[in-house]
C-alpha cells in the first residue's frame, strides 16, 4: 500500500446516475460471452436446486418405505442421476467463471487505453496538477476495482437473485403453506441484514477515515521526528498518538460489534425457520398430508434460502466503494482537452525557420496572476527570430525562460499575445504539426526504461538504427554508446546500466536532432552538467550539424552562449538587453552582472560537488 | 510464530482468550446437540408420534444458546485482537521516537508507514480470526468426527474417504492460483510502471509526437494484463466449483450408502439427518484449514517485518552514568571532529571554540559542511572521529534531555506539524507567557490577523500552507519560547524579507543576550555586527576572524561577499 493510497478522499456522489449505465457499454463488444455466462448460469442454478429434489425421491421412494426388500438399485439410479447433476453444475459455474472474467477483462483493457489515450490529449498544464501517483492509481488499482463491480459484483449479484427467485419457486412447488411458513422468516432476515449494512457502511467509513487520519499523522511524526526530539515533545506527540490510536481501535470494536451479532442472529433464523418447518411440517407428515422427503428437501431449501440473502448485504457495499472507483475514473474521462486543435488547421509542410514571440504574456495560474502584473511569468514580450539564426535566451533564475519554450511547444496558451512560426500563429497548427517542426532538448532528462535505441527514436520501429546511429554521432553520443555493454540495445534505468547525466543529456541530444526539426530549442540545463570536454563536442555538433536551422538556446551558463548571432536577456518576464556578448558586456546591465557573477561562481560550485548530497 | 513480543501481547489478554475459548465451547455444545433433537424428530415423525413442537422449540432455544456464546466468543477475542493491534502500534511508535537521524535517512517513510499500517493489521488478524478460527475449528472437526463415528463407523468412512480432496484440491489449485496471481501482479506494475513513466514525461512525449505510439504499447500491456487475468480466472474459477463438486459428492455418498442401510433398517432416518449435519459441519473447516494457515503465515511474517524495526537501536544514545551539568554556562569546542556521510568525509578535522554567551557565524559554500557540524551539537548525529564539548564537557556524556533542553536548534527547511500555529510554537513548552513573547520576537504576532483563526489557525502539510518566510519564523519562534543556553540558527531567516529580517536581528540582540548564538547565514550583510566569523569550505575551517579583518584578507570571504553583492544588486535593478 503506497502512502498516496491513505490520503484518497472519497468523491462526494453526484455521479451515481449513469454511471452504471456508462459501465455497462464498455461490456456490449463482448456480450455473447455475456449472455452465455448469464445462460450458464441459470444452468448452474438449476443444478443447485435439483439436489433436495433428488434427496426427496430417494427418501420417499427408496429409504423410507418399510414394507418389501429395498430398492438398492432404484437408490444407486438416483445417487447416479445427482452425481450427473453435480457434474453439470461443476462444468457450467467453471466455464461461466472463465467467460464472466474474459469479458470483463478485456472491456477493462478497452477501458484502460481509453483511459490513457484520453490522458496523452491532456495539456501539460493538467499533469503539472495533478500528482503522477495518482493518475497511476487511476489506471491500475481503480480500473481494477470497477472489474470486481462488474464480475464478482453485477454477475455474482445476479446469481444470487437467480438462486434466491429458484429456491422460492422450488419451495412453492413442494408444498406452498409449508412455504409460506419459512418465507415469513425472510423479513426478518431482511430486516437484520439490512440493520448490519447500514451500521457496516457507516462503520467502514469511520475505520477508513480515522485510518487514513493515523497513517497521515505518522508519516508526519516520522518526517518530523528531530524536531520533536530536538524540543523535548516526544511525550506530547505519543499522547496526541494514542488518542488517534485509541479513536481507531474504537471504530474497530464498533465493527466487531456488529459483525458479532449479525452472523449469530441470521444463524438463530435459519435456526427459526426449520423449527417451523418442523412444527407446521411435523404434525402433517404425522398425519401423512406431507412426506418426510418433502420435509427433508424443505429443510434444505430453507437453508439455501438465507446465503444469498446474506451474501447480498456483503456485496452491496462492496460494489459501493466500486462506484467510488468508477466515479474516479469517468471524472477523468470527462476531463476537458482544454488544449485543443483547430477545427480547420493551417497545413504546415514546409517550415523556414521564423519565429515570432509578439506581446505575449503568460501566467501559469492566470487566477492569481490577473492583478497588477504580480505572477505573471511573461509580461509583454516580443521578439523575432529570423530563419537559420541561433539565439540564446539568458536570465537569472525565474525570469521566465523556460516559459517561452512551454509556448513555442504549446505545451500552454498565453494569456494575451501570440506565438508565430513563419508567421501563422501556433494555434492555427495541428499540435503534431508544429511538434514535427519544433524540437526541443528539455531541462530535466527523460529517459524511459528501455533500451538506448528505444529511447533514441521512442519506440519508432520506423526509423533504422542507421539513422538513429547518425544522430547519436551528430550529439557526440555514439563513441560512449558503442563503449557500452550491447551498445544501441543496453537497457537504460531502473534494470539496466545507470547512465551518467552527462550521457543522459547526449541522448536526450540526439534523440532530437533525429526527428530534423527546422527550429530547435535547447534548454541549458541540458548541458550543464555535462564537463567542459563533452561540451565544447555538443556546442561544436550543435552548430556544425544545425546550418540552416534555427537555434532557441535557453541558457543559465553564460559560457554557452558566446557563440551564438545574437543574445536576449530576460529578467522579471521581460526583454530587458538584447545584442552580442561584447555588446551586453559595454552596456554593462543586467547581463553584465550575470557575466561577473557566473566567472567567480566555478569556484564555488567546485567546492560545493565535493561536499555532502 | 518466534515472536516473544507477540505472545507477550497475547498472555496481557489471557482473560479474554480464555474467557472467548470457554464461550467457543459453549458454541460448539449447543450447536453439535442440535443434531440430536433433529434426530429424535424426523424418527417421531416417521413413527408417527405426537410431540415434535417441543423439539422445535428446543432447536429455537439450543441456536439462541449458540448464537449468545459466539457472539461472546467473537467479541471477547475479536476486541483482545483490535487491542493488541492497537498496544503494538503503540509500541512501535514509542520505539521510533527514541532512533536517531540516521535511521530515518536509512527508512523511508512509505516502508515505515506500511509497517505500523498493514503488517500491524495482518498481526491482528492473526491474534484475532487466526487463533480464535484455529481452536473453533479443530474443537469442531474433533467433534463432529466423533459424533459420526458414534452414529455409523461405515457411514464415516465412506464419507471421510471423500471429504479431504477439497483439502488436497484448495492446496493444489491454490499453489497454482498464487502463481498465475504473480504473474498478474508483475503484469499489473508493469503497466503502473508504463504509466508513470509516460505521465512524468509527458513533455518528451507531446515534444515528440508520440502519443499515439505510446496508446499502442499501451494497449499491448493491457492486454497482456488481460490475458494473465484471463489465464487467472481458469484456475481461480475452478476453485470453488470443484469443492464443491467433492462436498457434493460426499452427500451423495451419504444418500447412496446412508440410505441403503436406512432401507435395510441399520439405520434410523433421523440418525442418518443426524449424520448429514455433523458431515455439513466438517465441509467449512476443510475450506478454512487453507485459509487459516495463510493468516499464520502472514502474521509470522509481517511480526518479522516488525522485529526488524525493533530491533533497530538508535546510535545515538544516553550515556550509562550521564554527567550532570548543573547551570549551562554555553561554552562550545570542537575538537579534532571528522565526519563521514555514507563513507564520504563531510568534516575533516574542524577544531573550533565558541565561548559561552558570544556569537559566532559560520560561512561557506554550499556542502561546505556548516549544517553537519552544527547538527553535532544537540547530537543529532554523532562526529565520526574527535568530540564536541558543551561547557567542557563531552556532550556524549550528557543525558539527551538535558543537552537538548539547553541547546536550541533552528533548522534550514523548517517542519511544521499539522496543528495549531500556537501549537506548533509551543511544542516544547507550557509557559504561555513565553510562547507569546517567541511570536513577538519572531515578528508573527504581526501575521496573526492575516491568518484565519489567528494563532489558532491550523499549519501544515495538510492544512493552511504559510510562506516559506513565516514557517521560518515560527521555527524560530518555537526555539525562542524555550529557555536554551544556545541557539543555533542554521540559515533561519533565508525565506524572511530584508526589513523582516533586519527587526527579528534587532530583537534577537535583547532576546537572546547572553546566550551562545552559532549563526550561518547566506547574506553577508548581516554579518558585519558579528563577534567572529568562520569561513568553512570543503569540512575545514580555513578562514576565521572579524568581517572587517576578513574583507581586507581578500580570501574565500571577500570572495562570496562580492557576489553576495552582485546578486542583491539585479535582485533590485530590472524594470
Amino acid at each position: 500500500m503506497t502512502g498516496a493510497g491513505f490520503f484518497e478522499e472519497e468523491p462526494v456522489g453526484g455521479y451515481d446516475r449513469g454511471t452504471l449505465g456508462r459501465l455497462l457499454a464498455y461490456l456490449r463488444p463482448y456480450r455473447r460471452q455475456v449472455l452465455a455466462a448469464v445462460g450458464l448460469l441459470l444452468v448452474s442454478s438449476a443444478a443447485e436446486l435439483t439436489g433436495p429434489q433428488l434427496y426427496r425421491v430417494a427418501i420417499d421412494r427408496y429409504i423410507a418405505p418399510r414394507a418389501g426388500s429395498p430398492d438398492v438399485w432404484g437408490l444407486s439410479g438416483v445417487a447416479a442421476v445427482y452425481l450427473m447433476v453435480l457434474a453439470v453444475g461443476f462444468a457450467a459455474r467453471w466455464t461461466q467463471n472463465v467467460l464472466v472474467q474474459a469479458a470483463g477483462q478485456r472491456a477493462m483493457a478497452d477501458l484502460r487505453t481509453q483511459l490513457y489515450s484520453h490522458l496523452q490529449r491532456l495539456p501539460v498544464a493538467f499533469f503539472h496538477r495533478n500528482p503522477t501517483g495518482r493518475l497511476v492509481t487511476r489506471v491500475t488499482h481503480d480500473v481494477d476495482s470497477l472489474n470486481e463491480l462488474l464480475t464478482s459484483g453485477l454477475v455474482a449479484v445476479f446469481g444470487d437473485v437467480v438462486t434466491l427467485a429458484g429456491v422460492v419457486a422450488a419451495m412453492l412447488w413442494l408444498d406452498w403453506r409449508l412455504a409460506l411458513g419459512v418465507l415469513s422468516v425472510l423479513p426478518l432476515v431482511y430486516g437484520v441484514t439490512e440493520r448490519f449494512r447500514v451500521r457496516a457502511l457507516q462503520v467502514y467509513r469511520a475505520v477508513r477515515w480515522r485510518l487514513a487520519r493515523l497513517a497521515a499523522y505518522l508519516s508526519e511524526q516520522m518526517a518530523g521526528m528531530a524536531v520533536v526530539q530536538l524540543h523535548g515533545a516526544q511525550e506530547r506527540a505519543r499522547a496526541r498518538f494514542r488518542e488517534q490510536n485509541e479513536d481507531l481501535l474504537e471504530a474497530h470494536l464498533a465493527s466487531v460489534s456488529n459483525m458479532a451479532q449479525f452472523f449469530p442472529a441470521v444463524q438463530v433464523l435459519g435456526t427459526l425457520a426449520v423449527a417451523l418447518l418442523l412444527w407446521v411440517g411435523g404434525g402433517r407428515a404425522v398425519q401423512g398430508w406431507v412426506t418426510l422427503g418433502v420435509l427433508v428437501a424443505m429443510v434444505q431449501y430453507a437453508e439455501r434460502l438465507f446465503d444469498p440473502v446474506r451474501e447480498l448485504a456483503e456485496k452491496f457495499n462492496l460494489l459501493q466503494q466500486a462506484m467510488a472507483s468508477s466515479e474516479r475514473i469517468f471524472r477523468l474521462l470527462d476531463e476537458p482537452v482544454t488544449l485543443q486543435d483547430p477545427p480547420a488547421p493551417v497545413a504546415l509542410e514546409r517550415v523556414r525557420g521564423e519565429v515570432e514571440f509578439r506581446d505575449v504574456w503568460f501566467a501559469y495560474d492566470p487566477g492569481e496572476a490577473s492583478r497588477d502584473g504580480i505572477g505573471w511569468a511573461l509580461r509583454g514580450v516580443s521578439f523575432r527570430l529570423e530563419p537559420g539564426e541561433r539565439v540564446a535566451v539568458v536570465g537569472p533564475t525565474g525570469a521566465g525562460k523556460s516559459s517561452l519554450v512551454q509556448l513555442l511547444c504549446r505545451f500552454y496558451d498565453p494569456q494575451r499575445g501570440s506565438v508565430l512560426l513563419d508567421g501563422v500563429d501556433v494555434r492555427a497548427v495541428r499540435q503534431a504539426d508544429l511538434r514535427r517542426h519544433v524540437g526541443v532538448v528539455l531541462q530535466d532528462v527523460i529517459l524511459f526504461s528501455g533500451t538506448v535505441l528505444d529511447n533514441i527514436r521512442l519506440w519508432d520501429p520506423e526509423i533504422p538504427l542507421e539513422r538513429v546511429r547518425e544522430a547519436a554521432a551528430r550529439a557526440g553520443a555514439d563513441p560512449f554508446i558503442e563503449a557500452l555493454p550491447q551498445g544501441y540495445l543496453t537497457e537504460v534505468g531502473e534494470r539496466g546500466v545507470r547512465l551518467s547525466s552527462g550521457q543522459r543529456q547526449l541522448i536526450a541530444l540526439a534523440r532530437a536532432l533525429l526527428h530534423d526539426p527546422a527550429v530547435l530549442v535547447v534548454l541549458d540545463e541540458a548541458t550543464s552538467s555535462v564537463d567542459a570536454e563533452t561540451e565544447r563536442q555538443v556546442l561544436e555538433a550543435l552548430c556544425g550539424s544545425l546550418r540552416g536551422r534555427t537555434v532557441l538556446v535557453v541558457a543559465h551558463r553564460l559560457a554557452t552562449v558566446r557563440e551564438v548571432d545574437r543574445i536576449l536577456v530576460l529578467h522579471r518576464g521581460r526583454v530587458v538587453e538584447e545584442g552580442t556578448h561584447r555588446e551586453l558586456m559595454a552596456q554593462d546591465g543586467v547581463y553584465a552582472k550575470l557575466y561577473r557573477l557566473q566567472a567567480g561562481q566555478g569556484r564555488w560550485v567546485q567546492a560545493g560537488r565535493g561536499g555532502r548530497r | 510464530m518466534g515472536s516473544r513480543r507477540l505472545w507477550e501481547l497475547v498472555w496481557r489478554h489471557r482473560k479474554a482468550y480464555a474467557c472467548g475459548y470457554a464461550a467457543a465451547l459453549g458454541a460448539i455444545a449447543a450447536a453439535q446437540t442440535s443434531p440430536w433433537v433433529l434426530r429424535a424428530a424426523v424418527d417421531r415423525i416417521q413413527g408417527g408420534q405426537a410431540g415434535v413442537e417441543a423439539l422445535a422449540a428446543g432447536l429455537v432455544a439450543l441456536a439462541v444458546v449458540e448464537a449468545a456464546f459466539s457472539y461472546a466468543m467473537r467479541w471477547q477475542i475479536l476486541k483482545a485482537s483490535f487491542r493488541i493491534e492497537a498496544e503494538l502500534r503503540d509500541a512501535l511508535f514509542g520505539h521510533l521516537q527514541r532512533l536517531d537521524a540516521s535511521f530515518f535517512q536509512r527508512w523511508r517513510t512509505g516502508d515505515l508507514l506500511s509497517r505500523a499500517v498493514s503488517d500491524v493489521r495482518a498481526v491482528q488478524r492473526f491474534a484475532g480470526v487466526g487463533l480464535m478460527r484455529s481452536a473453533h475449528t479443530a474443537v469442531m472437526v474433533a467433534s463432529s468426527v466423533a459424533f459420526m463415528l458414534l452414529t455409523s463407523p461405515r457411514l464415516t468412512a465412506v464419507t471421510l474417504a471423500i471429504l479431504p480432496a477439497a483439502t488436497v484440491l484448495f492446496v493444489v489449485l491454490g499453489r497454482r492460483v498464487r502463481r498465475r496471481f504473480q504473474t498478474v501482479q508483475e503484469r499489473l506494475s508493469d503497466l503502473a510502471a508504463l504509466s508513470q513513466e509516460n505521465f512524468g514525461g509527458i513533455r518528451v512525449v507531446k515534444a515528440f509526437n508520440r502519443e499515439a505510439a505510446e496508446v499502442r504499447r499501451f494497449r499491448g500491456v493491457a492486454e497482456a494484463l488481460a490475458d494473465a487475468q484471463v489465464r487467472l480466472a481458469r484456475v481461480q474459477g475452478a476453485l470453488w466449483p470443484s469443492v464443491g463438486l467433492v462436498l457434493g459428492s460426499a452427500a451423495v455418498a451419504l444418500l447412496w450408502e446412508g440410505g441403503r442401510l436406512v432401507a435395510t433398517g441399520q439405520l434410523t432416518l433421523g440418525q442418518l439427518v443426524q449424520f448429514s449435519y455433523y458431515l455439513a459441519r466438517l465441509s467449512f473447516p476443510m475450506i478454512a484449514a487453507g485459509w487459516v494457515l495463510n493468516l499464520w503465515e502472514q502474521g509470522r511474517a509481517s511480526m518479522a517485518r516488525l522485529e526488524e524495526v525493533f530491533r533497530a537501536k538508535p546510535q545515538v544514545q544516553n550515556p550509562p552514568a550521564p554527567v550532570v551539568l548543573p547551570a549551562v554556562r554555553g561554552e562550545v569546542q570542537f575538537r579534532g571532529v571528522w565526519f563521514a556521510y555514507n563513507g564520504r568525509p563531510v568534516l575533516r578535522g574542524v577544531d573550533l571554540q565558541v565561548p559561552a554567551g558570544a556569537t559566532v557565524a559560520l560561512v561557506g559554500p554550499t556542502g561546505a559542511g556548516k549544517t553537519t557540524l552544527v547538527s553535532l551539537i544537540p547530537r543529532l548525529f554523532d562526529p565520526t572521529r574527535g568530540c564536541v564539548l558543551l561547557d567542557g564537557v563531552d556532550v556524549r556524556r550528557l543525558k539527551l534531555r538535558d543537552l537538548r533542553g539547553a541547546v536550541g536548534f533552528v533548522p534550514q527547511e523548517p517542519f511544521l506539524f499539522t496543528d495549531t500555529l500556537y501549537a506548533n510554537v509551543a511544542l516544547g513548552v507550557q509557559d504561555q507567557g513565553r510562547v507569546w513573547e517567541a511570536f513577538r520576537v519572531s515578528r508573527l504576532s504581526k501575521d496573526l490577523d492575516q491568518l484565519p483563526g489567528g494563532c489558532e489557525a491550523v499549519v501544515g502539510e495538510r492544512g493552511l500552507t504559510l510562506s516559506g518566510g513565516q514557517r521560518q519564523r515560527a521555527a524560530l519562534a518555537r526555539v525562542l519560547a524555550r529557555d536554551v543556553r544556545v541557539v543555533i540558527l542554521d540559515d533561519a531567516l533565508s525565506s524572511v524579507d530584508a526589513q523582516t529580517e533586519a527587526e527579528i536581528l534587532h530583537e534577537l540582540r535583547h532576546a537572546l543576550h547572553g546566550r551562545t548564538v552559532l549563526l550561518i547565514t547566506h547574506r553577508l550583510g548581516a554579518l558585519e555586527s558579528v563577534d567572529w566569523i568562520v569561513v568553512l569550505d570543503s569540512g575545514q575551517v580555513v578562514e576565521q576572524g572579524t568581517h572587517r579583518n576578513l574583507l581586507r584578507a581578500g580570501g574565500l570571504y571577500a570572495e562570496l561577499y562580492e557576489r553576495q553583492r552582485l546578486q542583491q544588486e539585479l535582485e533590485v535593478d530590472g524594470p
